[in-house]
């Protein structure tokens, strides 16, 4: 049999022009698996399990802005029908309470937003809810962020800025116990 | 004149020899940013829209509850009532402590505290389930939790 010299099988270099191919195959692997989606939510701090109920009842009323969602989706801030656009500004009107009205919150520290729902409400209805009041929080957070550091209240601030706009307007959500009218 | 043949000497072809290093590097870009699926959904969930999000950083700190109405397939076996899925399968509200429990030890325990629990509830589903899970989770003592929201546009 005709071999070949041995220098004749040094010089035989791997083929590398399939390289590109297997690239491709693992590329199109990767691009078909990925998935770019950002997990992305509303972060809530859940209170800690006990039996008994925090009774809201105790507190004086102009401090506490309740806000009730019926299994129907309906809204009922402070005893009175309302509809979730407005709930943003109402919020942030009882937590400042720029005008000291005798109704609304004596100083914000002091004010419980209550939020409580039907076993039947929509779960998007009860989102949109949260969301708008802790959309009320930010904005009162950038608000006295720009008037003490000129700048948006952001998550990348010094623990202790964020402190001190937190210890002015602390986020405070208490949920009761829903009710089970609607459950399906 | 100017427009004199200039080629001539040099060989038309462009050199393939970098395409693979360039293959390569988006490879490994797709690599890193890639999240594999771990679960496959068998309920419905088409998360609600909301703007005040928080994105979730570290995937291993983070466990999936997913809430929502079975998959038409499963009709037969699991109805259409909303229904909770741990894992890749349907639980009830019971299983949650051992499912924090196993996602727990895959974590340092220095970090024990950091753990958020992602709620993937689809929009249309009423609180009621939600609820119930909710108050396992607090029982549970996992009390860091993300409503899982897509961004919304305004």
């Amino acid at each position: 049999m005709a071999r070949k010299s041995a220098r004749e099988r040094m010089s035989n270099e791997i083929n590398a022009g399939s390289m590109a191919d297997i690239a491709f195959l693992l590329l199109i692997f990767f691009l078909v698996t990925t998935t770019i989606v950002e997990d992305k939510g509303i972060t809530v701090k859940l209170p800690p399990w006990s039996e008994d109920e925090p009774d809201i009842t105790k507190l004086n009323k102009r401090n506490v802005f309740s806000v009730l969602v019926n299994a129907d989706n309906q809204l009922l801030v402070r005893g009175e029908l309302a509809q979730i656009k407005d709930l943003k500004e109402r919020a942030k009107e009882f937590i400042v309470n720029p005008q000291n009205r005798e109704d609304l919150a004596e100083k914000p520290t002091k004010a419980i937003i209550s939020l409580k729902n039907d076993r039947g409400t929509k779960y998007g209805t009860y989102l949109e809810v949260y969301n708008e009041l802790k959309a009320a929080y930010e904005e009162l957070w950038d608000e006295s962020a720009q008037r003490k550091f000129g700048t948006d209240y952001t998550d990348d601030m010094s623990i202790a800025k964020k402190r001190a706009i937190r210890s002015e307007i602390p986020f405070v959500i208490s949920e009761a116990e829903p009710t089970s009218f609607g459950e399906e | 004149m100017a427009f004199t043949k200039k080629r001539g000497n040099t060989s038309p072809e462009v050199s393939t020899a970098s395409l693979p290093d360039i293959i390569f590097m988006l490879l490994f870009f797709f690599m890193v940013v890639t999240v594999l699926r771990d679960a496959e959904l068998k309920v419905k969930v088409n998360t609600p829209q909301a703007t005040e999000l928080t994105k979730l950083e570290e995937k291993s700190l983070v466990n999936y509850l997913y809430i929502g109405r079975p998959l038409e397939r499963y009709h037969s076996l699991y109805g259409t009532k909303p229904r909770l899925q741990l894992g890749d399968k349907f639980s009830s509200v019971k299983d949650i402590p051992l499912f924090l429990e196993k996602h727990k030890i895959k974590v340092p325990e220095n970090r024990h505290g950091q753990i958020t629990s992602s709620l993937r509830v689809d929009g249309e589903v009423t609180m009621g389930v939600v609820q119930d899970v909710k108050t396992e989770l607090r029982k549970s003592n996992q009390l860091k939790v993300n409503y899982s929201a897509k961004k919304r546009a305004d």
